[in-house]
């Protein structure tokens, strides 16, 4: 079983009707029907990702994130899952939003870019951080929103939405005792678990 | 997924049905006893499990792939259906019928009227989606089909897709609704009026009973179909084909056709209004104007579709303007909001409308995954919408 995976299962409420944003091959939404039962749909804008989706037996909605969610209805989702695309939308905050319109829970995944190797490379270095995680030159990459937890936080703060959860983990998707002691220093990956 | 083999079925030969019990229509009037044309390629399985039927497009038939003794060209969707192709004949039993009212061998206008000894002519009755569909059931009881594995079809075919969803819910396991729209737009009504009166202002069209008359609406229908097929190709397309190439290199100074373009059109036109029947035209395109399954449902595409049990997929094109993208989204959003099992992909395609008979990769492979026997479906299928 693939660590990313069991985290978020964890998470994933049994028998739920799960939208999964930027689903890629479908990977995770089949792990969790498999684990969870979970019924609903992947959405993602590659076409080959949506043939591999659907190969695997999913519903697979070809749809641009950007695009935002206005094609749902309200309340019509148990949870949302966007597992590190967030950081690729043009518009994080509206998107967030939108999850919390479509259904009461949504679990959120980024890479922080308050990772104390990002903070050096800028802060020594002086040039825009890159990385195994974050492999793109700063004119190329898709990474066009990056935040840090705190970041992060106070977005969800200022948007009313709860943080009933949050995994800080390395990029392995463990937890070391660093990453307990300074999540937003050690951490390379968070996990929201958000609630409306 | 598998191996793109380019095998074709082979010869393939159509067969009749005639039917003895009258078929009510939307319209309140009923057709006493008809006849149904269509073929099969494949074979259907021991379990009966494996039929999937095609439902044709305006000008379609029961012809869709194989090819006819002696003909060089095979069946309309030959590129799709066939042995190892996107619609597998090594794994379906495929059925494929001319819809009623059509001119390829169905009871339609050029049929003999019981009632009169002549032929129906303008008097055949104007068909609805849902009366196509009632007649494809029938035609299924007669195979002894108990249901179909999938029913597919593109354009004026999608929509007795969703027609059999709605209608019949119980015998549809997957839904293949390709550049589609969940009812016509005015632009759409106004380009098939226009084709219509094109016809039916021909001097020879003589109110649609030319036959008796020992003549047809050649010049009408010519139009109608010169009309028709620009709307079935993208711009990029037509400038690709043609461009400004001029047919003999100048200028005439004429009203002769100077531009490949032109003659290309009125060729289509020709060769279109020498093989299909312009009260059959007519009709058809009544059929795709009035066709509207929320009429039933308080106008509200999510209640109607709620009726539905199959497992979805729908597909449109890029460049294809007559039933854009957009109008796919709305199916789409239907089935969203009624919560049934859905996969959606446009394909980037140049062709337009007509890309949909094309076997571009993207679109094989997604319906081959979509069609594919079923391996780990039943546990990824919505609960509640199996009905093995």
């Amino acid at each position: 079983m693939r660590k990313d995976q069991e985290l978020l299962g964890g998470l994933v409420p049994a028998n739920s009707h799960v939208l999964d944003l930027g689903c890629g091959d479908g990977e995770l939404f089949e792990f969790l029907t498999k684990q969870k039962n979970i019924t609903g749909y992947g959405v993602e804008i590659d076409p080959k990702k949506v043939v591999k989706s659907v190969d695997r037996g999913i519903n697979c909605i070809q749809k641009d994130l950007n695009d935002g969610l206005g094609y749902l209805s309200a309340d019509s989702f148990d949870l949302v899952i966007m597992a590190q695309s967030l950081q690729q939308l043009k518009h994080p905050e509206k998107m967030i939003e939108e999850m919390m319109r479509i259904s009461k829970q949504a679990i959120v995944t980024f890479p922080n870019f308050g990772h104390w190797t990002t903070r050096f490379y800028l802060g020594l270095r002086g040039k825009m951080p890159m990385s195994e995680a974050l492999p793109h030159k700063w004119y190329d990459t898709p990474n066009i929103h990056l935040c840090t937890f705190i970041d992060f936080e106070a977005l969800c703060l200022s948007l009313n939405i709860k943080v009933k959860k949050r995994l800080v983990v390395n990029r392995n998707y463990e937890s070391t005792w660093q990453l307990k002691l300074w999540p937003n220093f050690f951490g390379e990956i968070a996990i929201y678990h958000l609630e409306r | 997924m598998s191996s793109k083999q380019t095998d074709s079925i082979g010869i393939v030969s159509p067969q009749i049905q005639h039917f003895d019990e009258p078929l009510p229509l939307r319209s309140g009037r009923s057709i006493s006893q008809y006849d149904i044309v269509y073929e099969t390629y494949g074979t259907l399985n021991k379990e009966r499990s494996n039929a999937l039927l095609i439902c044709h497009a305006l000008s379609g038939h029961h012809h869709a792939a194989g090819f006819h003794e002696g003909d060089s060209k095979p069946g309309w969707w030959n590129e799709c259906i066939g042995p190892g192709k996107a619609i597998d004949t090594n794994i379906y039993y495929v059925v494929s019928l001319n819809n009623l009212g059509g001119c390829h061998g169905s009871t339609g206008p050029t049929s003999i009227n019981p009632e009169t000894g002549n032929t129906y002519g303008p008097d055949f009755p104007i068909m609805a989606v849902r009366d196509w569909v009632k007649s494809q059931y029938r035609l299924m009881q007669t195979l002894n089909i108990p249901y179909w594995a999938a029913v597919v079809g593109g354009s004026l075919g999608g929509m007795q897709v969703i027609r059999w969803s709605i209608d019949y819910p119980d015998l549809v396991k997957k839904a293949v609704v390709i550049a589609s729209a969940p009812k016509l737009t005015a632009q759409n009504i106004g380009f098939n009026e226009v084709a219509r009166q094109a016809i039916s202002t021909d001097p020879e069209f003589h109110e649609g009973r030319y036959a008796q008359k020992g003549t047809y609406p050649k010049q009408g229908l010519m139009l109608a179909r010169m009309l028709g097929h620009i709307t079935y190709l993208s711009d990029d397309s037509m400038r690709e084909k043609f461009g400004r190439e001029l047919k003999t290199g100048k200028l005439s100074f004429d009203f002769d056709a100077n531009f490949q373009v032109e003659s290309y059109l009125r060729y289509q036109g020709e060769q279109f209004s020498s093989r299909f029947d312009a009260n059959s035209y007519m009709l058809m395109t009544k059929a795709l104007d009035y066709f509207d399954p929320t009429v039933d449902h308080d106008g509200d595409l999510v209640k109607c579709l709620s009726l539905a049990t199959a497992k979805f997929l729908v597909v449109s094109f890029s460049t294809d303007w007559r039933f854009p993208p957009s109008r796919s989204e709305e199916i789409v959003q239907g089935l969203l909001g009624a919560r049934k099992n859905v996969s959606y992909l446009e394909i980037e395609a140049p062709q337009g409308h007509d890309a949909f008979l094309f076997p571009i990769e993207d679109y094989v492979n997604l319906l081959t995954a979509f069609l594919q026997p079923e391996k780990k479906e039943n546990s990824l299928e919505l609960r509640g919408n199996s009905h093995a």
